[in-house]
């Protein structure tokens, strides 16, 4: 069987801009992505993993190598993934529902049916913000939720189109503490309802063992895959395993390879 | 205070405060001009002033008008095209690469140096005028809308184009209504500009207006009437500045109550 994402020996060199070099951002990138898996991947800053990103949602094409989604070659935009990234963006003159229900205005068939059944919609914008916390605060705009409540709903409007991929990019590295370990819950547990395949992009390696089937770790840039480790501990995790020994011998080492990669 | 307070009537002294201070603007005006014998052709009093204006209303009304409607021509034309070319400009980074510092270049240009080059194309008249406000006031549309439409956040687009949005929906969704408070905000600046065009190019080369009738009070000596001609300029234009704001205040306050742009 083929794995769901398929990351074939693939290289992107950025276009020059003006007065600066082209920039060879991944080269020799490999990956592969099981549907239902969760995976991270974890490197030294620069080295091309918000590329990979792109390159996986169709943003950006490879200059050399492959991307393939389940099964089919990558040539285009893929609707069928929903991404988060560090900065929530929101837009501020939408209530928060209508935020979460911007993927249903643009990908097909929804962006025919919503204009019709708004109400039918709306209702199922308050459900998924309710499964993550956010109950009530459809009604309310983005700039009335505190930092971590619009991380929850920018997580609502990557999920809301049912995607089978999703995309996160640092999602919760602008949070403390204490709302981040809630977020890394949430996500758990959506994960696990809705079993979508998830690439995770952070820097925060507890998290990436916390949440992952399998953390990556990329090397500096030209970036490509050095190291891959799969996380032995079984799978829902109580937030308590990170005080256990395994879980922080598996982050010791992993930050081992990072320093290795960034040398 | 406790009297009133019970009587719910209290004095709001923000609200009020700008009415006072114009009100002692003027009696400090008044009380300076007749305290030290200003002759009345350095320095009129607003008393005579006032008098002034009673006594020519019917020609400050009607060149008021006439320059009201000059403004509000140029301004009208200054949206629709500058409208036009903001939405051309921030379409693409690369057209607002290219473009934005020409029209920095543009706009840096004295509009007063253009008044002759219109009189000398169209004739002396409300035409150059219409075209003076219409020019002086179109770059601050055309440069606000352009770049509420080109600083797009990057992981918005993103966020929409990896679900197969098109530029047109990327710009009806997000582009055109984030650079709304821009739009109006330039609005504000823009009437301003264009009631300053108008009034310029009357007082060059017009047979109306109050520019015009301001020139020729100027010429005849007649300084009290020079005064009254500043004081209906200044009322019409934070008539028409108040208008725009208020406007403003009422199309885009999510941006206001959200700290957006700021
Ligand atoms: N649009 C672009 N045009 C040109 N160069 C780019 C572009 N995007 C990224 N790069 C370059 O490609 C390299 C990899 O960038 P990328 O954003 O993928 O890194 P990253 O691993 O996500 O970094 P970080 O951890 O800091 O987010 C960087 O050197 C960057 O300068
Ligand atoms: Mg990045």
């Amino acid at each position: 069987m083929n794995a769901f994402v398929e990351v074939e020996d693939v290289s992107l060199r950025y276009k020059a801009q003006t007065g600066n070099e082209s920039t060879l951002a991944v080269e020799h990138l490999n990956l592969q992505v099981n549907q239902g898996d969760f995976i991270a991947v974890v490197g030294p800053s620069g080295c091309g993993k918000s590329t990979l990103m792109k390159l996986a949602t169709g943003l950006h094409f490879p200059t050399s190598g492959a991307v393939r989604l389940d099964g089919k070659q990558v040539d285009g935009p893929v609707s069928i993934a929903g991404m988060a990234f560090q900065n929530p963006v929101m837009l501020p003159w939408r209530l928060t529902r209508d935020n979460v229900l911007l993927p249903m205005e643009v990908v097909n068939p929804h962006r025919q049916k919503i204009r019709r059944s708004r109400a039918t919609y709306r209702q199922q914008a308050d459900e998924l913000l309710a499964s993550v916390g956010l109950d009530g605060a459809g009604g309310q705009y983005p700039w009335q939720l505190s930092g971590g409540m619009q991380q929850r709903a920018s997580l609502c409007r990557a999920l809301i189109h049912d995607p089978q991929l999703l995309m996160l990019d640092e999602p919760f590295a602008a949070l403390d503490a204490f709302t981040r370990e809630e977020l890394w819950c949430v996500i758990r547990d959506l994960h696990l309802q809705k079993q979508f395949t998830t690439i995770l992009v952070t820097h925060d390696l507890r998290e990436a063992v916390f949440l992952a089937d399998t953390v990556y770790v990329m090397s500096a840039r030209p970036g490509r895959i050095i190291v891959s480790r799969t996380v032995p501990i079984p799978r829902p995790r109580p937030i308590e395993v990170t005080y256990e020994k395994e879980f922080s011998d598996l982050t010791q080492e992993l930050r081992g390879h990072i320093a290795e990669a960034r040398s | 205070m406790n009297h009133t307070k019970s009587n719910g009537i209290q004095v709001d002294w923000v609200k009020l405060s700008p009415w006072l201070c114009t009100i002692g603007l003027f009696l400090f005006w008044e009380i300076v001009v007749r305290l030290f014998g200003i002759p009345y052709y350095i320095l009129p009093a607003p008393s005579h002033i006032a008098y002034a204006i009673y006594e020519f209303w019917d020609a400050l009304w009607w060149n008021s008008i006439q320059t009201l409607w000059t403004t509000l021509a140029g301004f009208g034309l200054a949206i629709v095209f500058g409208l036009l070319l903001g939405l051309f400009i921030g379409w693409d980074k690369r057209i607002y690469a290219g473009l934005y510092p020409l029209m920095i270049g543009f706009n840096s240009i004295p509009k007063i140096a253009v008044v002759p080059i219109l009189v000398l194309w169209f004739g002396a008249g409300w035409l150059p005028a219409v075209l003076t406000a219409f020019l002086i006031s179109f770059f601050p549309i055309v440069v606000n809308v352009a770049t509420g439409l080109a600083t797009i956040e990057p992981e918005m687009e993103d966020v929409l184009r990896a679900l197969g949005a098109k530029k047109l929906d990327i710009m009806t969704k997000v582009g055109i209504p984030r650079s709304l408070p821009y739009f109006f905000g330039a609005l504000k600046v823009a009437i301003t500009l264009a009631f300053i065009g108008s009034v310029l190019s009357e007082t060059i080369a017009a047979n109306s207006g109050i520019g015009h009738m301001m020139l020729t009070a100027q010429a005849n000596f007649e300084v009290p009437l020079v005064f009254a001609c500043l004081i209906a300029l200044a009322v019409e234009g934070i008539g028409m500045y108040a208008l725009m704001a208020g406007l403003e205040q009422r199309m885009t306050g999510w941006a206001h109550r959200s700290g957006f742009n700021r």
